[in-house]
């Protein structure tokens, strides 16, 4: 029995600690006002969605992905699928971030603040007088 | 060893993550954030995936950082000390969908097991003949730049998408005083 429980944590620790880390993210995207910090906690989410997909690619005992030259017979190399997916990812997300910023520069022009709540505040004195 | 760093690096990870949601400076805070992602990097290697490590570290902890730093320069550098937005409501929200992907992460296979599914898919087949095929050592480029082309064309269409969006909200409102004053210059 407590093998087995043994097995179950250091088997799916690093799952468990990408889940911890996805919702530290989702906190900060959800719980604070100031834009440039939920841009943040979205990158904290998204990395965290690579750690989890890189560690499903491990295998115990084995190496990156790259042949060994001069061998006839290759080791055992992590997949490498998951890495190629994640690559992609990465800069999608560089995207998507840069894009975040821009508009967070567009709104400090437009209403001279970037905290969420004073943005909806001005936002409803404009429309209380038209 | 192997797992130990694994642990060690995961744990570093988590301090980060806190020190940067309690953190109200937003310098302090992009910094951290830079932290964070040399520190994934860090890990990304000891789980055998360097490229998704050196691609991280560049774009990761080089380029977000530097937007994020200009960013602070174009708007402000601290955030206000107002209470979380919603009360308990983010936490309870969090909590809640924490353990759903805590509960769904018990069936999957044990970490780093050989006999996982993921590694009886068509990841053989690269492993085994993508260097015949394409001749390139590594592994992970010729999947991604041979036998998935296709997406990392599609990949490249979203940066261009990005690009042109970035540029047509940065570049407004650059150009109307510019035009102006070579208005009132024409009129007589």
């Amino acid at each position: 029995m407590s093998t087995d429980l043994l097995e179950q944590v250091s088997g799916h620790f690093n799952y468990w600690m990408a889940v911890i880390l996805m919702m530290v993210g989702l906190y900060v995207v959800l719980s604070r006002h100031n834009l440039i910090k939920k841009l943040v906690g979205l990158n904290i989410f998204q990395t965290s969605v690579f750690i989890l997909y890189v560690s499903m690619g491990k295998i115990h005992g084995g190496i990156a992905p790259i042949y060994v030259e001069g061998v006839t017979e290759q080791p055992v190399f992590s997949n490498p699928v998951p890495h190629v997916l994640m690559l992609t990812a990465i800069v999608v997300g560089i995207a998507t971030t840069a894009l975040g910023l821009s508009l967070v520069v567009l709104i400090k022009k437009t209403f001279n603040t970037i905290e969420e709540d004073e943005i909806q505040a001005s936002l409803d004195k404009k429309r209380r007088k038209p | 060893m192997e797992m130990m760093f694994n642990v060690i690096l995961l744990i570093m990870l988590l301090l980060t993550a806190i020190g940067l949601v309690r953190k109200r400076s937003l310098f302090a805070v992009v910094m951290l954030s830079g932290i964070y992602s040399l520190l994934s990097a860090t890990l990304f290697i000891a789980l055998d995936a360097v490229d998704v490590a050196f691609t991280e570290a560049a774009v990761g902890a080089g380029i977000s950082t530097v937007l994020m730093l200009g960013t602070l320069a174009l708007t402000t550098r601290d955030e206000e000390e107002t209470p979380p937005k919603g009360g308990i409501l983010p936490l309870l929200v969090v909590m809640v969908t924490g353990s759903a992907l805590l509960y769904a992460t018990i069936d999957m296979p044990n970490f780093g097991d050989p006999m996982a599914p993921i590694h009886h898919f068509m990841a053989p087949h690269y492993v085994e003949h993508s260097g015949v095929e394409t001749g390139i050592p590594n592994i992970v480029t010729s999947v991604l730049a041979s036998y998935r082309g296709y997406d990392t064309m599609g990949e490249t269409t979203v940066i261009l998408t990005a690009t042109i969006g970035i540029l047509a909200i940065l570049g407004r409102g650059r150009k109307r005083p510019k035009k102006l004053p070579h208005r009132k210059a024409n009129t007589p």
